[in-house]
């Protein structure tokens, strides 16, 4: 009796935050293709009559702003909650995609496959994708069956610091790439939406989906986990099957978003830290809700590196960085 | 295999120009006291290096054989083959190292391409240069190898400044190379005739240039000039990472020169990044495109141009006027802008080459 009314005010819950989170998503991603550097004009951007291919207006908001936002939306969902997935398996609140090596890997995947145009492209789609990934699952796999080796049960909590070795290889290909080559990869590193069209959104997205259905599997166990894989697997979880799941779809959902707007940096620490802030410690709210908060928050930033310096631009990674350099350095002092 | 005896020498000599700056080629030779002035350490890893060298057989064949004909005798033995067969005492350095591409196809220009014997490991032309030393490159200049080359100038960039504090203190001449507009590369070409004792080879390649690119300016005068974007660089199969001339530099004024408006000329800048709305913005009438680096067949030139259609809505794409220009030469601002500028030009006003 007791649990189906914590069921039912869960649900009552979930339908409220996931509802006011939602619309905030969307406002945002909603506003931010009327927001840029050059003033256009909306009706002459729905004006049916003007032929697309001769309308700068609508080629400005469709094929530039538009595409950017849900850019922004997909990378910043997929990256912060990737970070709740990782935080949770790890029992590490500074775990995320980034401090664990997993960006880093993804960032090589992808490097590779644009320094040495491999031109595999998989039924038309481009091999980026599936390059980063590879390095996202490459970097944390040795961890992955260290883990599970000492006893299945054993994720290491303090890990953290990762992707020194994928970024000695970063580093390796830059300086054997020629030199136009290596000024784009160092720009792509920081992190850039700008990807002028939906082709590579449609080549991220099937990834994405992937890994939120996975993600959808998870709040429950991860909840259980956070007190610990002997509690969890007292109450009935498959401690082994569960961490393979989260940390294969957060490393799908990782590689998907560097792939398509580089390594941008400390989306899956701030975001998931302000929603606990806000909804608690309950995975089944702090998982959809950062998904939102991080869309939300990345197409946000992306207003701002676009209208910060105008006309020109700066890289959204930096402006992410200077937000969550100083956030996760509260969080370090706080923590310890 | 065996250090040569003579690399070992140069290599004390570098340790000892840490105490002191010499700068004749002679005063490299083993000195009694040289040994106790110079730190120990330093010395130890010059030999080590030096035998690494030899024993890595990483000196190509003409380094080694620049280097015995070079100071064992008098310098004239390596001096150009022209003043010899004068009978002239040689003029100016004789044993070039040139570490910046565009310098180093000034200096065959102006005729002392036998006087090189070092380049960066960047150089491809003349293809005289593939056959000689490489020294490094911009961020990786090999400070052993240059001066085991006994170079009397070296020509470097400003930006080496790690490298000019090593060459000064190794008692070596330099030429300080900067990047700059378009009139920077006659401007240099002259000087380096006065660094090279060239001067009136220098001058009339320098004049040469300049009435090509009068040339050139004189045929698209008075024309309409067609708002133009200047690609430099961007990722081969989409609109992404695209970077463009801003209002500085020698691109900027070889198309300005050529004919063309820059649509970024506004901005104070030699590169930036251009977004797809700041290209649809920017409505260009032309676009030119620089690929250059690796070989560039004419099918992926083609599919650079196909890639623009994805902004139907830019002039220059509505109308087919982009444009994919391929060559090394594009990017270096060297004795060949004019050919650049006679390229653009055609592009930007066909009618004024009919």
């Amino acid at each position: 009796m007791a649990r189906a009314a914590a069921g039912g005010l869960i649900r009552r819950r979930l339908v409220l935050t996931i509802g006011a989170f939602g619309l905030a998503a969307a406002a945002v991603c909603l506003l931010a293709p009327l927001v840029g550097s050059t003033p256009i004009r909306l009706r002459r951007v729905f004006d049916g009559s003007i032929p697309f291919a001769e309308n700068p207006d609508a080629q400005i908001f469709f094929i530039a702003r538009l595409p950017r936002a849900l850019a922004g939306a997909l990378v910043g969902a997929a990256l912060a909650a990737s970070g709740v997935v990782f935080q949770a398996l790890l029992r590490n609140p500074l775990a995320t995609p980034f401090t664990l090596g997993v960006s880093a890997g993804a960032a090589l995947g992808a490097m590779l496959v644009i320094t040495f145009p491999l031109q595999i492209a998989l039924g038309g789609v481009s091999a980026v994708p599936v390059a980063s990934f590879a390095g996202s699952l490459g970097a944390g796999g040795p961890r992955n069956t260290r883990g599970t080796a000492g006893g299945g049960a054993g994720w290491p909590q303090g890990e953290r610091g990762g992707g020194g070795e994928q970024y000695a290889l970063i580093l390796f290909i830059q300086y054997i790439a020629d030199f136009s080559q290596t000024y784009r990869t160092v720009r792509w590193l920081m992190g850039d939406l700008d990807v002028s069209g939906y082709v590579p959104i449609l080549a991220a997205l099937p990834f994405t989906v992937a890994a939120f259905v996975a993600f959808a599997f998870l709040p429950r166990a991860l909840n259980l986990l956070a007190l610990g894989p002997d509690h969890a697997a007292a109450h009935g979880v498959d401690v082994q099957r569960t961490q393979r799941l989260a940390f294969f779809s957060a490393s799908l959902a990782t590689g998907a978003a560097v792939s398509l707007g580089g390594p941008v940096g400390f989306i899956g620490i701030v975001v998931p830290h302000l929603v606990r802030l806000m909804v608690g410690a309950d995975h089944r709210l702090v998982l959809p809700a950062s998904a939102l908060f991080g869309a939300a928050f990345l197409v946000l930033c992306d207003v701002g590196a676009r209208s910060l310096l105008a006309p020109m631009e700066l890289p959204v990674g930096i402006l992410t960085a200077m937000v969550g350099g100083p956030f996760f350095l509260w969080l370090l002092i706080r923590k310890s | 295999m065996v250090a040569h005896p003579e690399e070992l020498t140069a290599l004390r000599g570098v340790c000892r120009a840490d105490l002191e700056v010499r700068r004749d080629a002679g005063g490299l030779s083993p000195r009694a006291d040289s040994g106790a002035k110079a730190p120990l350490s330093s010395c130890c890893v010059g030999v080590i290096a030096a035998v690494w060298l030899a024993a890595c057989g990483a000196q190509p064949p003409a380094a080694r054989d620049a280097r015995r004909s070079g100071p064992a005798t008098s310098p004239a033995t390596a001096s150009a083959p022209a003043a010899r067969a004068e009978g002239a005492p040689p003029r100016g350095p004789q044993r070039i190292i040139s570490l910046v591409p565009a310098v180093t196809e000034m200096l065959y220009a102006i005729g002392a391409g036998p006087r090189v014997v070092g380049v960066s490991s960047f150089d491809t032309y003349p293809p005289d240069v593939l056959a000689l030393p490489k020294v490094g490159g911009l961020i990786d200049p090999d400070l052993e190898r240059i001066i085991t080359l006994r170079p009397d100038l070296v020509i470097v960039s400003e930006s080496h400044t790690d490298l000019r504090a090593q060459l000064a203190g190794a008692g070596l001449s330099m030429f300080p190379h900067a990047l700059g507009d378009l009139a920077n590369v006659t401007r240099t070409i002259r000087a380096l005739g006065v660094s090279t004792g060239l001067e009136p080879q220098a001058d009339a390649v320098a004049r040469a240039i300049d009435s090509r690119l009068d040339a050139v300016r004189s045929r698209v005068a008075g024309r309409p000039r067609p708002p133009t974007l200047l690609v430099f660089s961007r990722a081969p199969d989409a609109l992404r990472d695209v970077f463009v001339s801003g209002g500085v530099g020698f691109l900027h004024d070889l198309l300005e020169l050529s004919g063309g408006a820059n649509v970024f000329g506004g901005i104070q800048r030699e590169g930036l990044q251009a977004t797809s709305e700041m290209m649809l913005s920017a409505a260009p009438a032309v676009i030119i495109e620089l690929r250059y680096g690796r070989a560039i067949t004419a099918a992926d030139a083609e599919r650079d141009r196909a890639a623009w259609s994805a902004l139907s809505a830019v002039p220059a794409v509505r109308f087919g006027r982009v444009h994919v220009l391929v060559g090394d030469e594009l990017v270096v601002p060297g004795p060949r802008v004019a050919d650049t500028a006679e390229r653009m030009a055609r592009l930007l006003h066909p009618d004024a080459f009919r």
